[in-house]
């Protein structure tokens, strides 16, 4: 009597989630999917190409440009926070009133929206009333982000590391007070010193959450937009522009929808390949 | 190797302490001798740990003076005290090797690699860890990264004590059996002093040569399990070891000799000291109690079945009295006398014994 029963009511609980999903993730990017392969023209009139789109995107110019500039901006990015944001929880006092001073100094910039970061540090640092500029160029170095790339792109980085470095100290400090005292004790009694505590005892404990916080950092900082935006439009010329920045002058400056549509699937493609990547390898050295 | 003696101290967390109440240490002066077995044994939050990091050096003591033999070491820090520490929670270095672990201590002094391997290995052999020598640490069970911290210290020829504090606390019971044997067998082969702190009376009684019972920061007696169980100096003693625990029971004084339920009391050995206007009880275990013709009498409220003998409860006026009986043996009904054993019953004046 082996009888298989089939009840299929449990599909009623799980439905709620998959119309939410639907409503919110599949749907909206279906749309993308369907101007990716068509050209329009406006007034809902339609025309197919294939992956002529893709191609164009995978072949440009331009969109390798914006690409460079987007990995060359996260690369700097997270080499600058993670050690700074381990260097920093590392420091921060282990009890006692000031933990929770640290932590609310550190949470401040998180705080802030976006945009708002972004016209902060655009006053601060314009050369002729920002306070940082003016301080630049009173040390006598020739500084003006409006009209030197080299400038644009030292300002575009310090903004993001002052607005997103407490996120990794926030997630190492949380690692950091989860190690259990004999830890300390036994490293002590082993006569181990510090660089041989942080390099056994600290870094592993802080593993996890440090992956958390490069995935995290990754991400926010591939698809930045608001910031740069609001700081330099992108400029001077096309020097920080990066992807994000250059997808919307396409879909919505020269309204190139198909091609628009295309980049933002190949770009969501590549930050969904890396986090892959990044988690798997990581992980599987973990279960080793 | 050498003596470990601890003299006047005192020991508070507190920046400046006021009143006892904010001492973790009362005043001690306790001598480890070279080589023994010790176990420190009381309830938690008794002060056992914070003795064990003061001799481990993890903390400095308000007052007083650690002496490694005839060197004060009182100000050193861990690593020049050549002691070895393994904690309740085994601490092992999760991406090292079992091998890099062993030979961690060894490395940060400088030690030549090939000294490293060979006392590596020998310890290893030691430990039942040979077929693990080579794994990551990280994999390993809580019995086998005890053993680790364990190895860790015993790797360094030169440690002067080895502590453990409650180190089977995260062990599975019957593992705990096989590491407690491993123990008692490494101290006999390698004759370093260790000091074992627990709160498990059958742990501290089968480890250890001596035994070290504290309560709320004091030393109330050292001595082997036999004084402990025979001559408990403290009424805290009779309570904490033996199970059931010492009868404790209010009486008088008269000619030197305690007076119970309106009798004279036969004890072995004189009171020694006065005790005047001290609260004074009289303390004999259940094993030293015995029915009787005639003596103290009392009505009996329960028998409880232990296996190879009954703990018989009973009561004298408002005091409970524990004795036990061995299985089998017929019980009078209702009332019945009780004599108590002279060599095994002790006087106490404000809880510590003057007889």
């Amino acid at each position: 009597m082996n009888k298989k029963i089939s009840n299929q009511k449990a599909w009623w609980f799980v439905a709620p989630v998959i119309v939410l999903v639907a409503f919110n993730a599949v749907i909206p990017l279906m749309t993308v999917v369907n101007y990716s392969v068509q050209e329009t023209f406006g007034n809902n009139v339609f025309f197919w190409e294939g992956v002529k789109w893709f191609e164009t995107v995978l072949n440009s110019e331009r969109f390798h440009a914006s690409l460079g500039r987007q990995m060359m901006f996260t690369s700097i990015i997270l080499l600058i926070e993670v050690p700074l944001g381990v260097a920093i929880a590392l420091t921060m006092p282990k009890k006692g009133v000031w933990v929770s001073v640290c932590l609310v100094f550190m949470a401040m910039p998180l705080l802030i929206p976006w945009n708002v970061v972004g016209a902060m540090w655009n006053i601060f640092a314009l050369p002729d009333i920002g306070l940082l500029g003016r301080a630049i160029n009173a040390l006598g170095i020739d500084y003006n982000f409006t009209s030197q790339p080299l400038s644009a792109w030292f300002t575009t980085i310090l903004m993001d590391v002052w607005h997103w470095t407490s996120l990794v100290v926030l997630l190492a400090y949380a690692g950091l007070s989860s190690i259990p005292d004999a830890y300390y004790q036994a490293a002590k009694i082993d006569g181990a010193k510090p660089w041989a505590v942080f390099r056994y005892i600290q870094l592993p404990k802080m593993k996890r959450v440090l992956t958390i916080a490069i995935l995290l950092r990754f991400m926010d900082s591939f698809m930045i937009y608001t910031e740069p935006f609001v700081l330099t439009g992108g400029g001077p010329g096309n020097t920080t522009t990066f992807l994000s920045i250059d997808l919307v002058k396409i879909a919505l400056g020269q309204f190139d929808l198909g091609p628009a549509a295309a980049m933002s699937l190949v770009y969501f493609l590549i930050v969904l390949l890396v986090s892959w990547l990044f988690y798997t390898l990581m992980m599987k050295d973990e279960a080793q | 190797m050498s003596k470990i003696s601890l003299k006047n101290l005192r020991h508070s967390y507190q920046a400046e302490p006021g009143p006892d109440s904010e001492w973790a240490l009362n005043e001690m002066s306790v001598d480890w001798s070279d080589g023994g077995a010790y176990a420190l044994l009381g309830p938690s939050g008794c002060g056992k740990t914070t003795l064990l990091n003061i001799i481990s050096g993890l903390i400095e003591p308000s007052v007083g003076e650690v002496w490694f033999g005839d060197e004060n070491v009182t100000q050193l820090p861990p690593d020049q005290r050549n002691i070895a520490q393994v904690f309740q929670f085994p601490v092992v270095y999760d991406t090292m090797s079992v091998y890099d672990n062993l030979a961690f201590p060894l490395r940060n002094r400088q030690v030549p690699e090939p000294d490293v391997d060979k006392k590596v290995r020998e310890i290893a052999a030691m430990l039942d860890l040979s077929e693990t020598l080579m794994t990551r640490a990280a994999g390993l069970t809580a019995d086998g990264k005890q053993k680790i911290s364990l190895g860790r210290g015993l790797v360094r020829s030169d440690v002067n004590v080895i502590m453990f504090d409650e180190p089977l606390t995260v062990i599975d019971p019957h593992l705990k059996w096989i590491l407690r044997s491993k123990l008692k067998e490494l101290h006999q082969r390698i004759k370093t002093t260790m000091i074992y702190v627990t709160h498990d009376q059958t742990e501290a009684l089968t480890i250890a040569d001596q035994v070290v019972v504290m309560q709320a920061g004091t030393v109330v007696q050292i001595g082997t399990p036999v004084e402990l169980f025979e001559r408990p100096k403290h009424t805290f003693v009779g309570h904490f070891i033996g199970s059931p625990g010492m009868n404790v029971l209010p009486c008088q004084l008269d000619n030197g000799r305690p007076v119970y339920g309106g009798q004279t009391l036969e004890i072995a050995s004189p009171i020694s000291q006065r005790a005047n206007g001290a609260r004074l009880e009289l303390g004999v275990r259940p094993e030293f109690v015995q029915l009787a013709d005639a003596g103290i009498p009392v009505r009996i409220t329960k028998v409880s079945d232990a296996g190879r003998f009954n703990i018989v409860d009973t009561q004298h006026g408002d005091d409970s009295i524990k004795l036990l009986v061995p299985t089998g043996e017929t019980l009078p009904a209702g009332t019945a006398h009780l004599k108590f054993d002279p060599t095994h019953t002790q006087v106490y004046a404000d809880d510590w014994m003057i007889s």
